[in-house]
């Protein structure tokens, strides 16, 4: 888990937004979010559909005007004239990355080189280094998915960004891609980069984030890393305990009333236990007349965090 | 104007690719050729050269192809790149709109001056090589392309506009459909109707050109059939006299009038677009 050893203090803000809150007529899609991003971090934002996420990339990147609060990249205003050499530092990767079908694939990163003023040469790395070297005649309409979303990750880290935007990077690359493409984002961040990647999948996010931004209906819900989130929703951690057969319900009974039972049956025990009263809790269970056979402990994942703060009840 | 030229150049190899541009040349030329060489049966015992009868017939035909390849390039050119997503992607980069716009309008100016130029080019070559072509005719030829490419790039500038103000594709195209039918084919048939309807007591000659004028497909025709005496002889028009109330001047204005108001137009609705 990354989330510990990372001093962040010293790394400049790249992106800081301000009580910002963006309408499309009557529907606010971003109600006064205030969050930062700073060079060398990896800032995950978290939320259901339509919990505002890409309209968060889109103020980032000057697209689209907050109706109020600031939003600053690089110290300049996106969308303002300032911005515009700015821009040049950015990678970008759109949800469900579209590209002229027409065109070739080593034809696609060259345009979008150009549009850059990066040598064309460079081209032809990161086509290596996705592994579409060989693909890079062919036109973009014979691609995969996964395929044309490595090509979408090639065209944003052109010209080695300073700030690096990811709308749901990881959808329809399978395991090995996946495992290369958090390889090359974790590169990048230890170069500098600040990397904001937006994401549904929270167990593959965990570890890779050093902060997680979490969204729903367009509000921040919560902003911190693991650990501080941990500590605000005070989630209890989770103890599974195995018995021998049919031994489970007599120590249900001892344990009931000081703990927190969530489910017995014949031969375990799932125990909710807040993470204060871990110790006692295990001194408990190991005085138990018919001890268990195993104690499982599992602290609070990211999806439980999730859970909590969007509110949302989890499928039982 | 790098910006502007890369995004030219990638609409322009686009044209190619998807045989955008042979399909135009081979459509005009075609056409061209058979009005040519397969119409030749009004021309009957009139003194008109086949090149001017020809040119003549290819006003007629411009008027209708030319906006019509015009708007099918232009109809979906932001609204398209929007449903594909491709425009989010594009102005992350460091591109300003107006150079977004700039540079489609000009990669799509080249394919309409490749496909008519080659296209009409090709016929006048085909004429000349099989029975000459008089000097004087020349310019004529030359004064269609050249309107042509303008006339075209009017309805690109009119085509982007549809394209930024509609929310969907479809809306786009049924638009640009409209659009072609009034301005195209019905405008000029609706002032025919007027005037025989009048009777000549309210709409003068005066109100009368300047209602063509406004129309810019309408100051197209009159710009290639009034100017040469030749064209007109063989349009079966009365010749230059009639031609003084239109001059060049105003027909190139009147075009040149829509090529601005719409570009600007389209690039003021452009900067509010949200990709």
């Amino acid at each position: 888990m990354t989330e510990v050893g990372c001093n962040l203090d010293g790394h400049q803000i790249l992106v800081e937004l301000e009580k910002v809150s963006k309408r499309y007529g009557e529907h606010l899609v971003v109600s006064d979010v205030s969050l930062a991003a700073r060079s060398g971090e990896c800032l995950a934002l978290l939320g259901h559909n339509g919990a505002g996420k890409t309209t968060l990339f889109k103020l980032i990147l000057g697209l689209i005007r907050a109706n109020k609060g600031s939003v600053r990249v690089s110290g300049a205003e996106p969308g303002s004239a300032a911005f515009h050499d700015i821009r040049r530092t950015i990678g970008f990767l759109p949800e469900s990355v579209a590209f002229q079908d027409a065109m070739t694939g080593r034809e696609v990163l060259e345009f979008y080189a150009r549009l850059k003023q990066v040598p064309d040469k460079e081209c032809d790395q990161l086509l290596k280094r996705m592994g579409l070297i060989d693909a890079a005649s062919q036109r973009v309409a014979t691609y995969s998915k996964g395929m044309r979303q490595r090509l979408g990750l090639a065209q944003a880290l052109l010209g080695e960004p300073r700030l690096l935007l990811l709308d749901e990077p990881t959808t329809g690359l399978d395991p090995e891609l996946r495992w290369h493409f958090f390889d090359t984002i974790e590169r990048m961040r230890k170069a500098g980069t600040a990397v904001i990647i937006s994401s549904h999948a929270l167990s593959e996010i965990q570890a890779h984030a050093d902060r997680y931004a979490i969204l729903t209906k367009g509000q921040l819900a919560a902003l911190g890393t693991l650990g501080e989130m941990k500590k605000q929703a005070g989630l209890p951690l989770r103890i599974r305990l195995t018995f021998g057969a049919g031994k489970a319900k007599g120590a249900a009974r001892a344990l009931d009333g000081p703990c927190n039972l969530a489910k017995v049956n014949d031969k375990h025990i799932y125990l909710n236990c807040p993470v204060a009263e871990k110790m006692s809790v295990l001194r408990m269970i190991s005085d138990l007349k018919d001890p268990a056979q195993d104690v499982e402990i599992e602290p609070p994942r990211l999806e439980d965090l999730y859970v909590h703060f969007t509110g949302w009840e989890r499928l039982q | 104007m790098r910006t502007v030229a890369i995004i030219a150049a990638k609409e322009l190899r686009d044209g190619v690719r998807n045989r955008w541009i042979v399909a135009a040349i081979l459509l005009l030329a075609g056409l061209a050729l058979a009005i040519a060489f397969l119409g030749s049966g009004p021309v009957g015992t009139i003194n008109a050269s086949r090149l001017s009868t020809t040119v003549a017939g290819l006003t007629t035909l411009s008027v209708y192809l030319v906006p019509l390849i015009a708007l099918m390039l232009s109809y979906d050119a932001i609204i398209g790149e929007i449903e594909r997503g491709t425009l989010l992607l594009l102005l992350s980069y460091p591109v300003r709109r107006w150079q977004v716009l700039a540079g489609k309008f000009f990669g799509h100016l080249a394919i309409l001056i490749l496909a008519i130029g080659i296209g009409y080019g090709l016929m006048g070559v085909a004429i000349w090589a099989m029975e000459g072509v008089k000097p004087d005719e020349v310019p004529a030829l030359l004064n269609l392309i050249g309107s042509s490419v303008l006339l075209g790039a009017v309805f690109l500038a009119l085509g982007y506009l549809l394209s930024t103000v509609s929310r969907e594709r479809a809306t786009a195209a049924g638009l640009a459909v409209a659009l072609w039918l009034v301005l195209a084919v019905i405008y000029d048939l609706a002032l025919l109707g007027l005037i025989v309807a009048d009777g000549g007591r309210l709409i003068g000659e005066e109100l009368f050109s300047a209602l063509l004028m406004v129309n810019p497909t309408s100051a197209f025709r009159i710009h290639n059939l009034m100017q040469y005496e030749s064209v007109s002889a063989a349009a079966g028009l009365i010749g230059p006299d009639g031609a003084a109330n239109y001059a060049m001047a105003s027909t190139l204005g009147s075009m040149t009038l829509w090529l601005f108001s719409a570009g600007l137009a389209a690039q003021g609705l452009f900067r509010r677009v949200d990709p």
